[in-house]
């Protein structure tokens, strides 16, 4: 499965895709990025008169590259996306509007369905925004 | 091993898994991880990973479909431990 053919396997859409590109993939890690539009949706409200990116969509955004993206290249050919099961993670820095994170994943284990993944979040000067261990299961794609 | 020592240990790995202490507490070989203990099938994982670090042991995909009780559990425990040795 080549990293073009990754994102063709994931399962979201917009407004909820934050994946732009995956640089790098191998069995145990991969490297991807993504850009936070100005106009996503979630910046009218978090916060009121000062847009900061929720440390949930943070938290998606590795879930989506670190986890689902190396979950399709381990997991190709098939049917299946793994699902986030449980995450841990630090937030160290706010991420402002139209920013550019690179997120790099190392894959703990990959064992009875079950990827755990350590999982770091940087901004375009290198410092680290966030950072921690997510871990999903994989199961059959809901449907479209 | 016997089976009070495997189940002691069991009981110790499973501890930070579930939030049934009571039905942790009174565990038995009847016991069922998924229906008495509450434990997902990612928790699950987890726990087999602990078990096979635990006894030293490797656990295959179709020993790990049996592990959702304690009878099956320990009898995987038992017969990997007694493949080591042999």
């Amino acid at each position: 499965m080549t990293k073009q053919e990754i994102l063709t396997h994931l399962p979201y859409q917009k407004p909820f895709l934050f994946v732009d590109e995956i640089l790098e993939v191998d069995e145990n890690s991969i490297k991807g990025t993504f850009t936070f539009d100005k106009d996503l949706y979630f910046y009218q409200g978090h916060f009121k008169d000062y847009p900061v990116t929720p440390g949930v969509i943070l938290t998606e955004t590795m879930a989506q590259i670190g986890l689902a993206c190396l979950g399709a290249y381990l997991m190709a050919p098939s049917d299946l996306v793994v699902m986030m099961t449980s995450s841990k993670i630090d937030f160290l820095r706010p991420v402002f509007p139209s920013e550019k994170v690179t997120v790099t994943s190392k894959k703990n284990y990959y064992r009875f369905n079950k990827l755990s993944c350590n999982i770091i979040m940087e901004n375009e000067a290198g410092e680290v925004v966030c950072k921690g261990e997510i871990a999903g299961m994989s199961m059959v794609k809901p449907h479209e | 091993m016997d089976n009070d020592q495997i189940i002691n240990d069991l009981k110790e790995i499973i501890t930070p898994y579930t939030d049934h202490k009571e039905a942790l507490e009174t565990l038995t070989e009847n016991t069922d991880l998924l229906i008495d203990l509450k434990i997902n099938s990612a928790n699950l994982v987890d726990i087999i990973l602990d078990i096979e670090e635990k006894f030293g042991i490797e656990i295959d995909n179709d020993s790990m479909t049996k592990m959702i009780n304690v009878k099956e559990t320990i009898a995987v425990i038992k017969e990997k431990l007694a493949a080591n040795a042999g």
